[in-house]
């Protein structure tokens, strides 16, 4: 195996004129792919797909919510639509977003390394990713699944007539591809960091990524399993779910949980990564309190597994089992806030300038603060038994993926697009789209905080007319939104053709994947860094310091 | 067949070392294996619920069970595990024939464990224990009891996959070893023997939640 592989790398080669991208022309040649650059430009493509699909679906959405009556679709394709836009976005955007396309492409870059430690596995992954995608296609394709992204039981079991199956099926595969993703982030942090790379040298990207990975390689198997049971319980109707032979629907929700949970953590630990690497660059401050960060990276990791009860308050589990999810739910919000203070202090008398990877960041920073804190009115019991299943709670969540996660991976393809495609994207369209997508954003899921707190139920295509006025708002924010998620698609891709040539290091940012070419060579570096100080070396009126 | 080896291994492109890369793959395994303790646990969690709201019905359904096949088969697989251990230090001291010839014993062992697991299964079909085919218990424990079955062949068919993966690795190491010098195929011996190890380790957990409830006197 290593014979073919030590054929390709000559040492004589002129390494700084060839870029990863001219490695090859041939779809043969993506397709079969193991350079982690090219596997995370795969996996780009493939999450963008997933994302418009998903996007469709909330759109026909929020189209079918502008009058309190149902005229758009019925109830049973609404239950359908946010069913296939919960599936997708959670499974096939979200968790791949940040971890499998910039992790992908930038963990080796930053770690110094030539690649990853595993590279076959990680083309196995893409493909396996794909395949659990088919799997989604099929079930939309044969009409669809009705109950909801968190499949509960007994509904998914016994009582739903969709395609219960082939969706479970598809968020099973999907599962072993971010495990397989997790497994070799985990390996290649440790075992191929460049000499001198010390763990508190590291950036914090790679820290968010690398815990990251440690949830998705614990939790994602769990979920697994507990799919299968559904999968055997609906086949079989015998389980430990269904009530009528002794077994418990709460435990599915207990085990549910136990992934899920922890997946909103998979969902944000990567996107905090992307702001820790841009803010300190574009404040020109080193990021404050940088081990700090690191530990709370960790500290969200590890709290984290263990609050999933509090998605259980109204289901009947035990008051003192409650109590003690909500209090863990309120500590792992200190760990939460320590980052939001450590990037405010980062700012302080910093340099700041604000062209569009900073301005989705600070968007990224507020947006995740309000969904952050509305998370604690939550994790509150007895405010919780009046806000459980509003529109209170869609916007919690929106607020931490889509202002959090969306903005912040957005922020770092931008932040990262000269080094990945070699050249530079158009700054004013970059911040045009991320002022729409800001203002979009806020006027889509704010006022479902309004409405929520005044109790409109998620999950029904109808509603009481008193709510439409602020329903009108959201619709409307919600096509602005689309507007602003169309324009990086065009300008991005266009940039990608036709922008001006990258620098090394356009930004005059610290981390090694800047010292290498824009785009990078197959290979990486020419030679190997060594790395001789931590990752944030900036000076408010200086050139930053290389970190090697 | 293949090219002749090269004499000296050399390491991936992405390592800088024969040990980093044996560092690496390693770590790997154990992560891995990390992951297939956590595809356990949820099994294991519905069988302590069920054990804990339904005691009576899997003390009955437990007292079912072919015990006398069940700890057979727990001494075979802990013996193929020592077979194993035995493999890799001769693997590790370069005794080519030593060590193909105790992997095939390793194997072999996976094997009767499996074939005797096959025998249980078709008892355990005959006597109406399979609960999704024409299941029959006692009527006051039917239900707790047709939930152990359930996990009961949940949880060993999980493990004779995982079984049947180990002896596939271990035939194909013994195939191997017809082209490679036993030391060269060592690390990746040991890394197939952890996940051997792992694979036994698990039934010594289903062994007594299975077969021994409250079996004493």
């Amino acid at each position: 195996m290593s014979a073919t592989a030590a054929d390709e790398v000559r040492p004589d080669k002129v390494l700084h004129e060839e870029s990863y991208l001219r490695e090859g022309f041939t779809l043969r040649s993506w397709l079969l792919t193991r350079d982690h650059k090219r596997i995370a430009l795969l996996y780009m493509i493939s999450v963008t797909g997933f994302f418009f699909l998903g996007g469709s679906a909330a759109a026909l959405m929020r189209l079918e919510l502008l009058t309190p009556q149902g005229d758009v679709v019925d109830a049973e394709t609404y239950n359908k639509l946010f069913t296939a836009h919960g599936v997708i976005m959670v499974w096939f955007f979200l968790i791949p977003s940040i971890p499998a396309t910039l992790g992908n492409f930038l963990i080796p870059l930053m770690i110094g390394a030539r690649e990853v430690a595993f590279p076959r596995l990680n083309l196995a992954s893409w493909y396996i990713y794909t395949l659990g995608g088919l799997f989604v296609v099929a079930t939309l394709i044969a009409g669809g699944v009705d109950t909801g992204w968190t499949f509960y039981t007994p509904f998914s079991t016994l009582f739903s007539n969709t395609h219960v199956i082939l969706a479970a099926a598809g968020v099973f595969v999907v599962g072993f591809s971010s495990i397989l993703t997790g497994l070799n982030f985990i390996v290649t942090v440790h075992r191929l960091r460049t000499p001198g790379l010390t763990w508190f040298r590291l950036p914090l990207f790679v820290w968010a990524n690398y815990a990251t990975s440690i949830i998705l390689v614990l939790a994602t198997p769990v979920l697994a399993m507990t799919l299968s049971l559904i999968v055997f319980e609906r086949i079989t109707h015998i389980g430990i779910f269904d009530p009528a032979l002794g077994g418990d629907p709460l435990l599915f929700q207990h085990l549910f949980w136990f992934y899920s949970h922890p997946a909103v953590y998979i969902m944000v630990l990567p996107a905090m990564g992307v702001a820790s690497e841009i803010i300190p660059c574009f404040a020109r401050r080193p990021v404050y309190g940088y081990r700090m960060m690191a530990y709370a990276i960790f500290g969200i990791a590890l709290i984290g597994f263990l609050v999933w009860g509090h998605h259980m308050f109204v289901s009947g589990q035990s008051a003192y089992a409650s109590i003690a999810f909500s209090l863990l739910s309120f500590i792992v919000a200190i760990p939460s806030a320590i980052k939001v203070f450590n990037w405010t202090a980062t700012l302080y008398k910093g340099s700041i300038t604000l062209p569009a990877p900073m301005l989705y960041t600070l968007g990224f920073v507020g947006l995740f603060t309000v969904g952050g804190l509305t998370g604690l009115f939550l994790a509150a019991t007895a405010l919780d038994v009046h806000l459980t299943d509003t529109y209170f709670v869609v916007a919690h969540f929106h607020y931490i993926m889509v202002g959090g996660t969306v903005m912040a991976y957005l922020g770092g393809l931008h932040f990262w697009w000269p080094k990945i495609v070699g050249r530079m994207y158009p700054e004013n369209w970059g911040r045009i789209a991320a002022v729409t997508i800001f203002i979009g954003f806020n006027l889509t899921f704010f006022p479902q905080y309004l409405l929520g707190a005044w109790g409109m139920p998620r999950r029904y295509h109808e509603y009481a007319p008193e709510y439409q006025l602020l329903n009108v708002f959201s619709s409307c924010g919600a096509a602005i939104l689309t507007l602003g998620y169309l324009l990086p698609l065009f300008y991005l891709v266009w940039a990608m053709l036709r922008g001006p040539r990258a620098p090394a290091n356009p930004w005059g940012a610290t981390g090694l994947e800047w010292q290498t070419p824009s785009p990078p060579p197959k290979e990486n570096f020419s030679h190997t860094p060594r790395v001789v100080r931590g990752p944030y070396v900036y000076h408010p009126n200086g050139p930053a310091e290389p970190q090697a | 067949m293949s090219a002749p080896a090269p004499a000296i291994e050399e390491a991936s492109e992405q390592f800088e070392s024969i040990e980093q890369q044996r560092a690496a793959a390693e770590l790997g395994m154990w992560v891995f294996l990390a992951t297939e303790l956590m595809f356990f646990a949820p099994l294991f969690l519905g069988y302590s619920y069920g054990r804990w709201a339904l005691g009576a019905s899997f003390a009955a359904a437990s007292g079912h069970t072919d015990v006398v096949i069940g700890t057979a088969n727990t001494a075979i697989l802990l013996t193929s595990s020592l077979f194993m251990a035995l493999a890799l230090r001769a693997a590790q001291l370069g005794q080519q024939r030593a060590t193909r010839a105790l992997l095939l014993i390793t194997a072999a062992l996976g094997m009767t464990f499996l074939a005797l697991k096959g025998l249980e299964y078709y008892d355990e079909w005959r006597e109406h224990l399979v609960p999704w085919l024409d299941f029959r218990f006692e009527p006051r424990y039917v239900h707790g009891a047709a939930l152990f079955y359930f996990l009961y062949f949940g949880m060993t068919g999980l493990h004779a996959v995982h079984l049947t993966i180990g002896i596939g690795i271990a035939c194909v190491f013994a195939l191997r070893l017809r082209w490679y010098a036993a030391k060269r195929l060592s690390r990746q011996i040991e890394i197939g023997a952890l996940y051997w190890h792992f694979v036994d380790g698990i039934w010594v957990f289903l062994y007594p939640i299975l077969y021994l409830v409250e079996r004493h006197g």
